[in-house]
């Protein structure tokens, strides 16, 4: 957000988070809601993850334990199927992959430096010893 | 829901604490969040029972602390409602956190202190270190003298802060058992007259209204915070002023009653003035009065709103004045008095320059009598006569032990 003189904004500590009216925002989806440049959806605010999740496609059941669980809202579910995470807001928590129930898991941690292709590609193999 | 309205006698008997309780019954307060703490309780008790009775149309929130019950405030103004509260003292220094979120929220909220000295020693009488400890906080600060400015400031309190232009908390202050609970003849207005006065409230950034989601309180760090705290400054130094002003005008035209930012009392013609708050103003009238008899050209001045500092209006009214004397009830904790340094720098800028001394009185309730006034005035006689101060500056009036005085 750019930054305003004294005299140019809206009094009271009060953003708003949307431009204009709303409608029917539960009925929206989320990439057609017209969010103003002062909510925090359009900021990144994950600048301090350190540890990031990967998702694995490949073993994913769709359960949605990772978006309901997720404290940041970051998980990005679409018609009941994982898509992916939302990198701008994922703090690195990884409680995601804490209650992922897949064999192997279909989300796991990796430093935030590491390539996803490669971490993929060197995905872990299912624990034979796990009932 | 209706509720019922009174009928009212145009006289009522009522203390401080009771005209403030009927105000906020009149002016339909939505929200009530309280913490009681004498000697202000029978201004949230007082609308408590008009609830209770049918008599207003809205929530009393019981809380664990004063810090919550200014917290309930906050969020039921940010929420969309009128809103009220009372406190005094320790409370006070325990909300003191919050009102600072309440104007820096720009929220319109009116909060009756019903001035009593802090601890330690423990105290419950009436003296101005609540009402200064929260001078700075960003709130519109009215002071009543008694029980029927304590109810007359409620309406224009509320019709100040919730103007749109305007939008900051107000604090009407009254002076703890001296005005809250001493009983006086009271005017008061019809339900409908006083409703009418205040007007149906207008919303502003509410939370309740979902078409416009809003977020209070958020955070801003060194890129927006000074914006914020210097637009609430702008708009209580040039906005505020005005409109209480306008409101007070208002209100005369209403009622009769006329107030004004500074209230002065024979100062046409003064040469020698005592400068005060609180009931201190009624007895220093009654004081002066005596002195003009003697031959002395005294006058009073009385801060009626404490914030903004009405300096324009102070300069004019010293304009001709040759000594003043500033009390102030508040023990100074190793400094001027807060209103000593507040003329002060309002005349030092000024082009008549009267000789000021400050005057530090009636800590924990201790009485201010007409004697100790009557040796106020000869004292800012003597002044005048010796062309300057002839004593130290910041002089006790009314404490045991040997004289004390500084500066």
């Amino acid at each position: 957000m750019a930054n305003k003189g004294w005299d140019e904004f809206e009094i009271g500590a009060m953003l708003r988070t949307f431009d204009g009216s709303i409608d029917d925002i539960a009925g929206t989806p989320q990439q057609d809601r017209s969010y103003s440049p002062n909510s925090s959806y359009m900021a990144s605010v994950a600048d301090w993850r350190l540890i990031k999740p990967v998702f694995n496609k490949d073993y994913c059941i769709d359960c949605q334990f990772c978006w309901i669980y997720c404290p940041d809202v970051s998980i990005i579910s679409r018609d009941k199927k994982l898509i992916g995470v939302d990198m701008d807001h994922c703090k690195g928590c990884g409680i995601c992959v804490e209650v992922c129930p897949t064999n192997p898991k279909s989300l796991l941690m990796y430093g935030e430096h590491e390539d996803e292709e490669t971490v993929i590609a060197n995905w872990p193999k299912k624990d034979e010893g796990e009932a | 829901m209706a509720f019922d309205k009174m009928e009212l006698r145009d006289i009522e008997v009522w203390d401080g604490n009771h005209a403030a309780a009927q105000a906020l019954r009149q002016c339909q307060v939505d929200v009530v969040s309280a913490y009681p703490i004498t000697p202000s309780t029978a201004i949230v008790e007082g609308y408590a029972k008009f609830k209770s009775d049918n008599r207003v149309e809205g929530e009393f929130v019981m809380v664990e602390s004063e810090h919550a019950a200014m917290s309930g405030c906050i969020g039921a103004a940010a929420a969309g409602g009128r809103v009220a509260t009372a406190t005094s003292s320790q409370g006070l220094a325990l909300m003191s956190e919050t009102l600072y979120q309440a104007s820096g929220m720009r929220l319109p909220i009116v909060l009756n202190i019903v001035n009593r000295a802090l601890a330690a020693p423990l105290n419950v009488n009436c003296d101005h270190s609540d009402m200064y400890m929260v001078r700075d906080s960003g709130w519109i600060q009215f002071d009543a003298y008694s029980p029927q400015e304590s109810y007359d400031l409620n309406f224009i309190a509320f019709k100040v802060s919730e103007d749109h232009d305007i939008r900051l908390p107000a604090v009407v202050n009254q002076d703890g058992f001296l005005t809250s609970h001493t009983a006086q003849g009271i005017h008061t207005l019809s339900d409908d007259v006083a409703f009418n006065f205040v007007g149906e409230y207008k919303p502003m950034n509410d939370m309740l209204d979902f078409e416009h989601p809003v977020s209070h309180g958020v955070q801003t760090e060194e890129d927006w915070h000074f914006e914020h705290k210097a637009r609430q400054h702008n708009d209580l130094m040039l906005k505020a002023g005005p409109k209480i002003d306008e409101v007070f005008a208002d209100f005369e035209k209403l009622t009769g009653r006329k107030y004004s930012q500074v209230e002065k009392y024979n100062m046409d013609d003064a040469d020698v003035v005592v400068f005060c708050l609180g009931s201190s103003v009624e007895t220093a009238r009654e004081v002066a009065t005596e002195m003009r008899a003697k031959g002395v050209k005294a006058g009073v001045i009385g801060l009626r709103v404490i914030r903004p500092f009405p300096f324009m209006e102070i300069r004019e009214a010293l304009k001709d004045v040759k000594a003043v004397a500033i009390l102030d009830r508040s023990a100074p904790g190793g400094a001027a008095g807060a209103m000593f340094n507040e003329v002060c720098t309002t005349m030092y800028a000024a082009d008549n320059k009267p000789l000021i001394s400050g005057y530090i009185y009636g800590l924990g309730g201790r009485d201010l009598t007409k004697a100790h006034l009557v040796s106020l005035y000869n004292e800012l006689e003597a002044n005048v006569k010796a062309g300057k101060v002839t004593t130290q500056l910041q002089q006790f009036i009314g404490v045991r032990g040997p004289k004390l005085a500084y500066l």
